[in-house]
């Protein structure tokens, strides 16, 4: 549980368009790592390289290596299925089944690849998930109902609990808090302060206060204009980026001088 | 006096539009109710001599019921048979367009299977009489001969394969469009959010189908399955053509059964008279029909609705 990711000069192209350029990155386990930077900076395309996400988009193709504790995501026979279910992801729009109830959501990645998992079992996963996503309490009593049927900021923790029963390495939170109110979002930074204890998190925001209160360390991404590929241009302790940071884009970016 | 300033001074011509379309809306589905029930009403009235009329008289001599029961029986049969076979065919090909070919073979299959709801039906049934019927043969011989204690297949086996098996595989052939570019729609509407969700989980695509796309698709499913029941339970050329009838018997491959649609279209030509009125009798039977099934099917998707997404 909790590996380290070591990325080596990643490239990401669609088609031919080179989206993100020249990426390398060591991020530690059991640790928060917070993606910023504007719109379109390749932020979110590269997260999804972290688990192979991007191949889902027509066209998607990395150069360069992702490690996952030294094993190479993009290794010859490595098959993306395996990645992804032990590297997890989350969604900037909360996206429980809606065809399932709450019980069976967070049994949806374990269900998967025939496996069988007997009935207590089953139950003492969906609570452990569902207390691990900090959302037990609230629907304890409801877990047959359908997910669709929680408001925003559960369905995301929902959504949480589905990613962490399937008990993967890493999770991958792209924006998990764009869509909630600052109540949700809370108890979501909550939870991600809590699932750093076990899992490596790697979370894109636009947030910036969100990125300085959750995260360990943080990477700036930037674009030097439209149709360029983004870059990393600084990575660092959060505190380090938010008070003392070494680039001058990174220094306008944070204190809302940017542009 | 006070005037409320919400009250619009210019409240007539930008509610126009809003006004034709409700009315508009609100008398296409009023004509359709009239429709359905100036059918019901012409159906009963019409068929009305055939339940009063000495079961003597009626064709076969033994009432109405012993009229008409064998042939709902063989309707069904021949409809069961057509979907129980364009059924998983549609999905599997709808899945194979929307999910699983390259782009370049998606389109083209596509608009070729949509091609295959455009043939006249009396194409099909000249298809089905002439070459399909024939080259069945020998299967039925092999059927008769091999799985013969199955009632189903009790030979001998019709020697010019014009039997119930080889209607129901026509009626296959003329639902499956149907079935197959309605699905193809439900499934190309599945949130990529649920695709990616089912992905990021883990699972390959077989598995993000079953997880995301088919249960999303469910109700879309039926009603396309609704749909080509209706056609096939409704199809009369077709079955005129291609099957040799007769008496009610089990056997798939041997001559003999009857569809409601196919019993009408021979004899409505010269019907009159009592005749006549069993015909439409009949027909109404097969209106009956559909609409409990199209009631089942509504109340499978009424049931799921609260999972249904909708929500």
């Amino acid at each position: 549980m909790a590996k380290r990711i070591d990325v080596n000069d990643l490239n990401v192209y669609y088609s031919k368009f080179l989206a993100v350029e020249g990426v390398s990155i060591n991020i530690e386990p059991k640790s928060v790592t917070a993606f910023i930077g504007p719109s379109g900076c390749g932020k979110s395309t590269f997260l999804r390289t972290l688990n192979r996400m991007h191949e889902v988009i027509p066209g998607g193709r990395v150069e360069g290596q992702v490690l996952l504790d030294g094993d190479d995501l993009y290794g010859a026979g490595v098959d993306p299925v395996t990645v992804r279910s032990q590297i997890g992801m989350v969604f900037q729009r909360p996206n429980p089944f809606p065809t399932m109830s709450i019980k069976d959501n967070v049994l949806a990645g374990v269900k998967l690849n025939g496996q069988r998992i007997s009935k207590s079992d089953a139950d003492a996963l969906v609570e452990k998930s569902l207390r691990g996503a900090n959302l037990w309490n609230e629907v304890k009593d409801r877990l047959d109902k359908p997910g669709s049927g929680l408001s925003g900021g559960q369905q995301q923790r929902l959504c949480i609990a589905r990613t962490i029963a399937v008990k993967p390495d890493v999770i991958l939170m792209d924006e998990p808090c764009s869509a909630l109110d600052p109540i949700s979002t809370l108890a979501i930074e909550d939870l991600i302060n809590e699932l750093k204890n076990d899992y490596t998190v790697v979370i894109v925001t636009h947030n910036m206060q969100q990125a300085a209160r959750v995260s360990d360390k943080t990477a700036f991404f930037n674009i030097a204009g439209t149709g360029k590929p983004g870059k990393l241009i600084e990575y660092n302790d959060t505190a380090a980026i938010f008070s003392n940071p070494e680039q001058k884009a990174t220094e306008d970016y944070v204190s809302g001088r940017f542009g | 006096m006070t005037t409320n300033a919400l009250t619009s001074k210019s409240s007539t011509s930008g509610r126009a539009g809003d006004k034709i379309f409700s009315g508009a809306a609100l008398g296409a589905g009023v004509l359709i109710l009239i429709t359905l029930f100036a059918v019901a009403v012409f159906l009963l009235i019409q068929a009305l001599p055939t339940f009063f009329a000495d079961p003597a008289e009626i064709s076969g001599g033994a009432g109405f019921f012993a009229y008409i029961w064998p042939i709902v029986i063989g309707t069904v049969i021949a409809a069961a048979i057509a979907l129980l076979i364009a059924t998983p065919i549609g999905i599997g090909v709808a899945l194979f367009i929307s999910h699983f070919a390259p782009r370049k073979v998606a389109g083209p299959l596509g608009y070729l299977i949509d091609l295959l709801a455009a043939i006249p039906s009396v194409i099909y049934g000249a298809w089905g009489y002439m070459v399909l019927a024939p080259a069945l043969v020998p299967g039925y011989e092999w059927l008769a001969k091999n799985l013969g204690f199955i009632p189903i297949f009790e030979g001998p086996a019709s020697q010019t394969g014009k039997t119930m098996l080889t209607a129901g595989i026509v009626l296959a052939v003329m639902v499956l469009p149907i079935i197959t570019s309605l699905s193809r729609e439900i499934f190309l509407q599945t949130p990529k959010l649920h695709e990616e969700a089912a992905l990021a989980l883990g699972a390959t695509r077989w598995e993000m189908i079953t997880t995301a796309v088919i249960p999303f698709a469910r109700p879309g499913i039926i009603s396309a399955v609704m749909l080509g029941l209706g056609r096939a339970l409704g199809e009369t050329m077709a079955v005129a053509l291609v099957l040799s009838t007769g008496n009610l018997i089990p056997s798939l491959i041997k001559t003999g059964n009857q569809t409601i649609a196919a019993e009408i279209a021979l004899n409505f030509p010269e019907a009159f008279g009592l005749r006549l009125a069993e015909l439409i009798a009949a027909g109404l039977v097969l209106f009956l029909i559909t609409l409990v099934v199209n009631m089942i099917a509504r109340g499978i998707i009424a049931r799921h609705k609260e999972f249904s997404g909708a929500n």
